[in-house]
């Protein structure tokens, strides 16, 4: 349903992560706040907006009949964990290591 | 809208009892949030967050102003420092839906006194506790982020 694909292919697109930028600097936009100032179509930015969506990058609220979006970075942190710092842990590992031979010697 | 507010979703694949469950009782929150969250969960109580650091240092004090079980929660929030002090206080809900085999946690918190600490610290926690949740629930192991 929500899978890390899905997250991956929306973080691909420099638009998208521009959005997501943006929500990270000031949360809970509407669309039309959201096309200011950008170099694109409010229907491409409505379409970026809804595949941020199906990641489960943005989240939305409604209020009255504004649709707010904010940065939701639950997902990221899960590539985080999965895809990051199981290797800076392997690093972290190999120069210990490292060390351990060397102060040995 | 001067206050800050964060929308924050995750899905899990575990039932809203289980979550629930492990929003609330303190032993399980222990191990995917290395704080117990502590209170008898009525509304009016108080409700504290608890370090696991064998000193029981308090963290985080509020009130429970929301209760309705496997569905919804809401509670103030204010830095322990700040006990006395409810005009810095701010708010947290938590829904849980069932979606198909799936639990969809919205956690919403609001009333933030935009570029503060909390406000700071939440934009960084909360993804962390909410993954660590939902690894917790999907496969009993919690994330290791609290190195």
């Amino acid at each position: 349903m929500k899978d890390v694909d899905a997250v991956f292919k929306a973080l691909a697109d420099p638009n998208r992560r521009e959005l997501l930028d943006r929500l990270y600097a000031s949360n809970g936009q509407t669309l039309s706040e959201l096309c200011k100032g950008l170099d694109m179509a409010r229907q491409s930015v409505s379409q970026h907006l809804d595949v941020l969506e199906a990641a489960n990058l943005i989240s939305v609220e409604w209020q009255g009949r504004e649709k707010l979006h904010y940065v939701n970075p639950v997902p990221i942190h899960e590539i985080y964990e999965r895809w990051i710092r199981k290797y800076e842990q392997q690093r972290l590992t190999a120069l210990h290591n490292f060390k351990t031979k060397l102060e040995r010697k | 809208m001067n206050k800050e507010r964060f929308l924050y979703v995750t899905y899990i694949a575990s039932t809203p009892a289980a979550v629930w469950k492990a929003l609330i009782d303190g032993e399980l929150t222990r191990q995917y949030w290395k704080h117990t969250n502590e209170s008898d969960w009525k509304p009016g109580s108080k409700w504290k967050h608890v370090a696991d650091d064998g000193k029981g240092t308090v963290r985080l004090v509020g009130k429970v102003v929301e209760v309705v079980p496997n569905k919804r929660l809401v509670l103030t929030w204010g830095d322990a420092a700040d006990a006395t002090n409810t005009a810095k206080h701010s708010r947290v809900a938590i829904d849980i839906e069932s979606i198909g085999a799936m639990v969809r946690l919205t956690l919403t918190h609001d009333e933030l006194e935009p570029g503060s600490e909390m406000a700071k610290k939440i934009g960084n926690g909360w993804p962390r506790v909410l993954s660590s949740l939902k690894s917790f629930l999907e496969t009993g192991r919690p994330l290791d982020t609290w190195a």
